[in-house]
C-alpha cells in the first residue's frame, strides 16, 4: 500500500544515487511530521483508550461497583454466553443486518437513480437533497419519529384509520424504523459516489453483445459499485451494532439492543468489567470490518 | 456522457426508479416538516395545531438551563473544530503528499476508525481513560473527546479535495525557488482552503450534534445542548422540544448551505 504507488526514478533522476537516496530519506521525514499531530493525538485519545477497554474487560468489581485492576478474570467476557447476554446480542446482531440489507436495497436503487439522471445540474440537486438530511441533528430526526408514533401521532392515526397497526412506540418495528431513517444517508453518499464513477459505455458494450438489462446490471453495474457497497455496509453496520440513541427513545424495555446495554452497565448495574467486555466485543467486530474494508480496497475517497 | 442513458430513459425500470427517489425523498423530509410545523403551533398538546404562535419560541429565550447548555456546546464546537482542522488537514497532506514514510499504512487505518466506531463505544473507551489517567470530567474532556472524533472528518474531507488536485501548481512554484513555507503558504493552502472550510463545517455540526460521548465524559454544570435536549425528550414529548429542534435542524441547513457554497466557488 505504501511503496506500490510510487513513481519509481528514472535513470537520470537517479544520476547520483546517494543525493536521490538522501532526498527521498527527508520527504519520507516530511510527510511524517505532518502525520505527527494527528498521530500522536490518536494514539493518546484513541488508540490508548480502545486498548484500555480490553485491559478493563478482565478487571475485578469492588463492593461499591468501583472497577479494580486486580483480580484479573474472564467474568465479563464468560457472560457473554448468557442466556440474556445472548438475546440481547442476538437481537442487535438482527437489527443491524436487516438495517444494512433494507438500507443496501433502498439506497443502491436511489443512489443509482440519482447518478443515471442525465443533467449533471439535476444530479447535484437530487445529491444536495440528501446531504440536508445527512448533516441534520441525528437526535432531531429521531425525535420527530417519536412524535409521529407516539398515540396521537400521524402514523399511528394512520394506522388505526385503516386498521393495520396500532401505537408503533417503544416496540421493535419503531426503532427498526428509527435506525433505517438514521442510517439511509449513510450508505447513500458512498454508493453514489462508486455508481457515478462508473464507465456507463461499458454497460452499453454489454448490452450490445446482447446481455439482458438484468444480466447487465448484475455483471457489470453491481461489480463496478462493489467500493460503494462495501463502504456503506460498512458505515451502516457497525454503528448500528452499537446503536443507543434510537433504541432509547423510539424502544422500550423489550428492545433493549447492545448499545443500551452497554449504557447500563456504567449507569445504573455499575459493572464497569462487564460493560467493558461487551464493548471489546463491538470493538472486534469494528476491527474486522476495517480489515475487511482496507483488504478490499473499498477505500472511496 | 450519452450513454450515462441507456440505464435511464423512459423504460418502466426507471419509473419505478423515480417512484422509489420520490418515496424516499418523502420518508427523509416527511417527519423533520413535522416536527417544524408544530413547533409553530399555539396549542400545547402536540399534534393537535393551536394556530400559529412563537410562544414556544419565547419559551426557549427564557429557558436559562437550555441557554447555559447551548454556550457549552458553542465552545466545545469552537474550541474542537479549530484543533481538529489544523491538525486532520497536516493529517490529510501526509497521507495524501507524501507517499512514503514509516507506518503510513497504520495511520490511514487509524484515521479510519473514529469514523465507523459505535459512539456507545467510543464514548466507554474515553470514559474508562479520562478516569484512568485522573482527568477531570468537565468541559476540557469533552473538548478532547470531540477532537478525537472529528480529526478524521476534517481529514477525509480535505483528502478528497487534494486527491482532486494535481500538485503541478506546488512543483511549478517550487521550480520557481519559492520556500517551503511560501508554497504552502501562497499555492497549497488556498488550493484546498474550499477542503479544509468544509471539514471544519463538518466538524463543527458533528460536535453540535454529538450526544452520547459527551453525556459519558462531561462533568458538573459542562452538559451540551444536545444531550440536554436528549434528558427532555426522555422525559416527554413537548412542543418546546420542537422549538428547540427546528432551531437546530436550521443550524445544520445553514452549515450545510455554507459548506456547499465555498465547495462550489473553489470548483469555480
Amino acid at each position: 500500500m505504501t511503496l506500490t504507488d510510487e513513481r519509481k526514478p528514472s535513470e537520470e533522476e537517479a544520476a547520483n544515487p546517494e543525493l536521490e537516496r538522501g532526498a527521498e530519506r527527508r520527504e519520507a521525514w516530511r510527510g511524517f511530521l505532518h502525520a505527527v499531530p494527528a498521530y500522536a493525538y490518536l494514539i493518546v485519545f484513541f488508540v490508548l483508550p480502545l486498548v484500555i477497554v480490553f485491559v478493563f474487560s478482565f478487571a475485578s468489581r469492588g463492593r461499591t461497583g468501583r472497577p479494580l485492576l486486580e483480580d484479573w478474570n474472564v467474568d465479563g467476557w464468560a457472560r457473554l454466553t448468557d442466556p440474556l447476554v445472548r438475546t440481547i446480542v442476538g437481537r442487535s446482531l438482527l437489527v443491524a443486518v436487516m438495517n444494512t440489507v433494507f438500507c443496501l436495497v433502498i439506497g443502491y436503487a436511489f443512489a443509482y437513480w440519482i447518478a443515471t439522471r442525465r443533467k449533471q445540474s439535476t444530479r447535484t440537486l437530487l445529491l444536495i437533497l440528501v446531504l440536508i438530511p445527512f448533516w441534520s441533528n441525528f437526535l432531531v430526526r429521531t425525535y420527530a419519529w417519536r412524535m409521529l408514533l407516539d398515540s396521537d401521532g400521524y402514523i399511528t392515526q394512520l394506522g388505526e384509520f385503516t386498521g393495520l397497526w396500532g401505537r408503533t412506540l417503544f416496540t421493535l418495528p419503531a426503532v427498526f424504523l428509527g435506525l433505517l431513517y438514521g442510517y439511509l444517508p449513510f450508505m447513500v453518499l458512498p454508493l453514489y459516489a462508486a455508481i457515478e464513477r462508473i464507465d456507463w459505455s461499458l454497460v452499453e458494450a454489454g448490452r450490445d453483445l446482447y446481455a439482458s438489462g438484468v444480466k447487465a446490471f448484475l455483471r457489470i453495474t453491481l461489480p463496478l459499485s462493489r467500493p460503494g457497497i462495501i463502504a456503506g455496509s460498512i458505515l451502516v453496520f457497525v454503528p448500528s451494532l452499537g446503536a443507543y440513541v434510537t433504541p432509547d427513545i423510539l424502544g422500550g424495555a423489550k428492545t433493549t439492543l447492545l448499545g443500551n446495554f452497554i449504557v447500563t452497565q456504567f449507569g445504573a448495574a455499575r459493572n464497569w468489567p462487564f460493560g467493558s467486555a461487551l464493548s471489546g466485543a463491538i470493538l472486534i467486530v469494528m476491527l474486522l470490518a476495517t480489515i475487511l474494508y482496507f483488504r478490499t480496497g473499498g477505500r472511496t475517497v | 456522457m450519452t450513454s450515462r442513458h441507456a440505464a435511464s430513459g423512459r423504460t418502466r425500470t426507471d419509473r419505478w426508479l423515480s417512484l422509489n427517489g420520490w418515496f424516499v425523498f418523502a420518508f427523509l423530509y416527511l417527519p423533520i416538516l413535522v416536527v417544524i410545523v408544530f413547533s409553530f403551533s399555539g396549542a400545547a398538546n402536540v399534534g393537535t395545531w393551536g394556530g400559529f404562535s412563537l410562544r414556544w419560541y419565547r419559551r426557549l429565550a427564557g429557558n436559562e438551563q437550555l441557554l447555559a447548555s447551548l454556550e457549552n456546546s458553542l465552545w466545545v464546537a469552537l474550541y474542537s473544530t479549530i484543533v481538529a482542522t489544523v491538525f486532520g488537514t497536516a493529517a490529510a497532506l501526509a497521507l495524501d503528499r507524501y507517499r512514503r514514510w514509516a507506518s503510513r499504512g497504520t495511520f490511514d487505518a487509524i484515521l479510519y476508525l473514529p469514523v465507523i466506531i459505535p459512539d456507545v463505544t467510543m464514548a466507554v473507551m474515553l470514559l474508562l481513560w479520562f478516569t484512568q489517567i485522573g482527568l477531570p470530567l468537565g468541559r476540557a474532556s469533552i473538548i478532547l473527546a470531540h477532537i478525537a472524533f472529528n480529526i478524521s472528518f476534517v481529514a477525509i474531507v480535505v483528502r478528497a479535495r487534494l486527491a482532486h488536485m494535481d500538485s503541478s501548481m506546488e512543483e511549478a512554484a517550487a521550480d520557481l525557488y519559492a520556500t517551503r513555507w511560501q508554497t504552502f503558504r501562497r499555492v497549497t493552502l488556498p488550493l484546498i482552503m474550499p477542503g479544509v472550510l468544509g471539514g471544519a463545517l463538518l466538524a463543527l455540526t458533528l460536535s453540535l450534534d454529538d450526544v452520547v460521548i459527551t453525556s459519558f465524559v462531561q462533568g458538573p454544570g459542562s452538559t451540551t445542548l444536545p444531550v440536554h435536549v436528549f434528558g427532555l425528550i426522555r422525559r416527554s414529548v413537548t412542543p418546546e422540544i420542537n422549538a428547540v429542534s427546528t432551531l437546530m435542524v436550521t443550524a445544520s441547513m445553514i452549515l450545510v448551505f455554507s459548506s456547499l457554497a465555498i465547495q462550489r466557488r473553489g470548483e469555480n
